[in-house]
């Protein structure tokens, strides 16, 4: 202890008499910068390689994007404008990995031609592939990353996240989604999408990220928790058996109607015709007539 | 035919009635084999339904309902046994009689004729006759005092049906013109009630919302509840949305109802009143699934297509203290469907 002592004074003492060198100040921030990084870099190895791990998979994804989505995009995802100011592809700087992680893992992009709507279809790119993507789109401006699957994870609900989530889902979904969560129509040919067998990771980025027409429904306002219980209420209803008999798609009137005109009413016309049809006759000659 | 030329006297066709065609006989008629089989036809469509009413009876003590209901087929088993069996009942019921009618009722063709439809000239003689014979015993000509206060009577009878028109009242008075906004109410989430700050909305994002009073509670009890609750939720319902403030051209007057590109409009539509939400955030366009009313609500929710006759009337908002969104005012003009003598702000 005493030689510690002594030894930090001699050094101090001849450290001291260097001080007011010139080059003392920017040689301790060196020796600080230096120290800082070597201890950060020792506690936490795993960075390092994360880092590269990250910058690897953005490559990859900058890779894929050049190839498959550039030439709507941009080069840089900047987007590109047509002629006559409207968008050819809208730019993705700042749309986020969960905004690419829905429009790629759902099979909507890349689109297979222009259109009203992109459609959902099989996904052309494989899960990793789609993370890559995800992680070079990210790194083009800061938006909502992919949520953990605990977020949407809704195999513990309970009846009160159900109900809960049913009305979140009637006031802010019905009015597009349809009330059985099918889908409708909007204007111009475009429409919703049905819900039916939609994955909870895909109905939680749909509400996060509001891809085409839909709406946005943030996380600090529709909270995740909120969000979960809508997915919990719609799993519970898409395993439901439907009590009710045949729901004609559950669209209301338009098939209900084309249903009761055309094959109720059709049904009871061709009865009376057959009805007042003429029956068989006999030539022979009878006693009752 | 010699009755049918009385009824229709007139000259003789140019062609000549063929009349009916000769009467022939079914099967069932002339064949005793065939008849007694059609008897047994009729019979098991009869005996079928009462087996079909039974079961009936059965499946509804069968099948369970409620928590954990019987399935058919995906279906529930007591509401597609209960409608198969009545159904099928009823259907049996109506076959037999048809095959009855069809196969064993006498089937003769019968040609009746239409008869004049006046009255004969006697039995007019007659009404007449007593009417007058009526007048002149009675002496209602006679007696105008009898007759004019018995005509004061009959037109005094209207007065009930005028007065019972009151019950249409009481005149609204204000309440249509007026909600439950007030000036510093925040504007809350639909179902949980919490605030909004604009900083948390994207641009395309929706919110449905209410008045904050709808939550707020004074000892455990909330504010407003039942029918008041319900009747207030009508008309102030509203919902938010965020544009990007440069697409948004507010007409003169309402250059800061909005704060950072979000905006309030009621929910509810100027044509019959259905809740709208159906919200395209890229074209700020907001569809009534009802009736396809669309306002733009870049453009004040000026109506662009559809039924509805006046804009969606636009919430004055602005940001409290701690950022939470809140009303500047109650709405400046009535909400929901149109009335002759609602406000219109919309400039000229």
């Amino acid at each position: 202890m005493r030689f510690t002592a002594k030894f930090t004074r001699r050094v101090s003492g001849r450290l001291s008499t260097k001080r007011r060198s010139r080059l003392a100040a920017p040689l301790v921030l060196v020796l600080g910068l230096l120290a800082t990084g070597g201890i950060f870099a020792a506690i936490n190895p795993a960075t390092a390689e994360t880092q590269t791990a990250d910058e690897d998979l953005v490559a990859k994804g900058r890779a894929l994007f050049l190839v498959g989505c550039a030439s709507c995009h941009g080069k840089n995802g900047e987007g590109i404008t047509t002629v006559k100011g409207g968008q050819y592809g809208p730019p993705l700087v700042g749309v986020g990995a969960a905004a690419v992680t829905f429009q790629v893992g759902t099979g909507r992009m890349p689109l297979a031609q222009p259109g009203t709507q992109a459609e959902r279809k099989p996904p052309v790119y494989d899960d990793e592939e789609t993370e890559a993507l995800s992680a070079y789109v990210a790194s083009l401006g800061p938006g909502p990353a992919v949520p953990d699957p605990s977020e949407y994870d809704v195999s513990d609900a309970t009846t009160e996240d159900i109900v809960r989530g049913g009305e979140f889902f009637r006031t802010n979904c019905t009015a597009c989604h349809n009330f059985a969560g099918n889908g409708g129509a909007l204007p111009r040919g475009r429409y919703a999408p049905s819900l039916k067998g939609v994955s909870e990771r895909d109905m939680y980025l749909a509400m996060l990220t509001g891809p085409q027409q839909m709406p946005v429904f943030s996380d600090e306002v529709l909270t995740p928790e909120d969000k979960r219980q809508i997915i919990a209420y719609l799993k519970k209803t898409e395993e439901t058996p439907n009590y009710g008999g045949f729901t004609l798609g559950s669209l209301g009137p338009v098939t209900e109607g084309l249903f009761a005109w055309l094959i109720g009413m059709g049904t009871l016309v061709g009865a009376a015709v057959w009805i007042a049809a003429n029956s068989t006759r006999s030539k022979k000659k009878g006693g009752a007539a | 035919m010699t009755q049918k030329q009385e009824l229709s006297p007139r000259e003789a066709d140019p062609i000549a009635d063929p009349g009916l065609p000769a009467h022939l006989p079914r099967p069932t008629d002339v064949d005793d084999v065939a008849e007694k089989r059609a008897e047994r036809q009729v019979a098991t469509l009869y005996g079928l339904s009462t087996i079909f009413t039974l079961l009936f009876c059965v499946s509804y003590f069968v099948f369970d309902v409620g928590e954990n209901p019987s399935v058919i087929l995906g279906f529930g088993a007591s509401n597609v046994a209960l409608g198969l069996t009545l159904g099928l009942a009823l259907l049996c019921i109506g076959l037999g009689t048809i095959q009855w009618a069809r196969k064993l009722m006498a089937d003769t063709e019968i040609v009746e004729y239409r008869h004049p439809g006046s009255s004969s000239d006697e039995d007019r003689e007659d009404t007449l006759a007593v009417l007058s014979q009526g007048s002149e015993e009675s002496g209602i000509a006679r007696r105008p005092l009898i007759r004019n206060s018995l005509l004061g009577a009959m037109a005094a009878l209207g007065l009930p049906a005028v007065i019972a028109l009151r019950d249409l009242g009481p005149l609204p008075g204000d309440k249509l013109n007026s909600t439950i906004w007030t000036k510093g109410m925040r504007v809350v989430q639909d179902v949980d009630g919490s605030p909004i700050r604009t900083e948390d909305l994207e641009i395309g994002q929706l919110v449905n919302a209410e008045p904050g009073i709808f939550f707020e509670e004074e000892d455990g009890e909330p504010v407003i509840e039942g029918k008041e609750l319900q009747v207030q939720k009508a008309k102030a319902a509203v919902i938010v949305v965020k544009m990007q403030p440069d697409d948004i051209t507010p007409w003169p007057g309402r250059e800061n109802w909005g704060v950072d590109g979000v905006l309030c409009f009621s929910k509810i539509c100027t044509h019959v009143g259905c809740p709208i939400s159906l919200w395209e955030q890229q074209t700020h366009h907001l569809l009534c699934p009802c009736h396809q009313s669309t306002f733009d609500l870049a453009d004040n929710g000026k109506v662009i297509f559809g039924p509805a006759a006046r804009h969606l009337p636009q919430l004055p908002m602005t940001v409290d203290d701690e950022g939470y969104l809140i009303a500047r005012s109650d709405f400046t003009e009535a909400v929901g469907p149109s009335f002759w003598e609602r406000d219109n702000d919309e400039p000229k």
